[in-house]
């Protein structure tokens, strides 16, 4: 819908569209992401948030409060600890809220996978995770497509009609 | 002053209060002693440790032998001392955060990961785990939990199969 629509309003500033659509455009395109790291993957996510490779430019901007939050990337190790703190946070964020699981520990406990007793195998076991991002930690660009894969990801959604 | 000189110094101070490791250049101190040696090690002008680099806690894996060992350094005087504080299981250790302010988060933490307990220290509980997690994890006997708060901790991974 993006660049069809602009050449879609020259013509006769009249564009007939689903609803659905139209409401996946304006969710994907204003992704507010949750600002918080736990662990070295934040420096990473605030690479991608920085000027050089720019989260702004696909509307995404940090929110420092779950409220005001459309998307979570967990963005380092889950300790147990913290576990139940994120738990929490993801469920103080209003609908429609997506998650977006960056790097190996919050994938699948990465490194702590094999004795890591105090680090949860998976950010997946308390929050639904919408798309993982792989990677040790994963370049900004490896976060930027994660995030391009999300907003495919909404555009597909049907918001106004009840998911099957 | 080298290792010799501080252990001659401290022996006409104390004698007989602290054996040494020869080989590691390391003096060992049983807690009994250790409230009058490291306040000696502090307050002496001739010693003048005024920084505590560290302390690390170990476990000699008989599942009762634990132990603190303290890095000492003067800035000062410019020398080291190593103090290891052996313990059984249960015996405290005298704190020393009222000499040097580090030992607060450092005890603390040895208190967190291998269970040793320091007298005297003003606010002893876990400072990196959840206050109601099980057991000393860097203990050698240690048993990680099947589950913590529901969640799992899997040992074998056939949990994702």
């Amino acid at each position: 819908m993006d660049t069809t629509l602009v050449e879609r309003f020259d013509q006769d500033n009249i564009v007939v569209e689903k609803l659905d659509t139209l409401i996946n455009w304006s969710r994907a395109n204003s992704l507010w992401y949750f600002q918080f790291g736990l662990a070295c993957c934040a420096i990473e996510m605030m690479a991608a948030a920085a000027p050089r490779h720019d989260l702004d430019r696909f509307g995404a901007i940090p929110r420092a409060t779950p409220r005001q939050s459309d998307v979570m990337i967990v963005a380092g190790t889950v300790t147990l600890k913290m576990a139940e703190r994120v738990k929490r946070l993801f469920e103080q964020m209003a609908d429609p809220k997506y998650v977006i699981s960056m790097g190996s520990c919050s994938n699948s406990g990465g490194p702590y996978w094999q004795y890591g007793y105090h680090v949860l195998k998976g950010v997946d076991l308390v929050v639904p995770v919408d798309v993982y991002v792989p990677g040790c930690p994963p370049r900004p660009e490896a976060l930027l497509q994660g995030l391009l894969e999300l907003q495919k990801k909404i555009k597909t959604e049907t918001p106004l009609r009840k998911q099957v | 002053m080298n290792f010799a000189d501080i252990i001659k110094f401290i022996e006409t101070k104390t004698a007989g209060k602290f054996s040494i490791i020869e080989e590691r250049e390391v003096i060992l101190v049983s807690p009994a002693n250790w409230a009058e040696i490291s306040t000696l090690l502090k307050n002496e002008s001739e010693l003048d440790f005024d920084y505590l680099m560290c302390i690390s806690s170990y476990d000699k894996g008989d599942n009762k032998t634990y132990g603190a060992a303290y890095n000492f350094f003067s800035l000062k005087k410019q020398h080291y001392l190593e103090v290891r504080v052996d313990t059984e299981d249960g015996t405290a250790i005298p704190s020393v955060t009222s000499l040097w302010q580090t030992a607060n988060w450092h005890e603390r933490e040895a208190y967190d990961m291998m269970g040793i307990q320091f007298e005297g220290h003003p606010n002893l509980k876990r400072i990196l785990l959840s206050d109601d997690w099980e057991g000393y994890p860097l203990r050698k006997n240690f048993k990680e939990p099947d589950y913590y708060h529901g969640m799992p901790v899997p040992k074998d991974k056939s949990y994702w199969e």
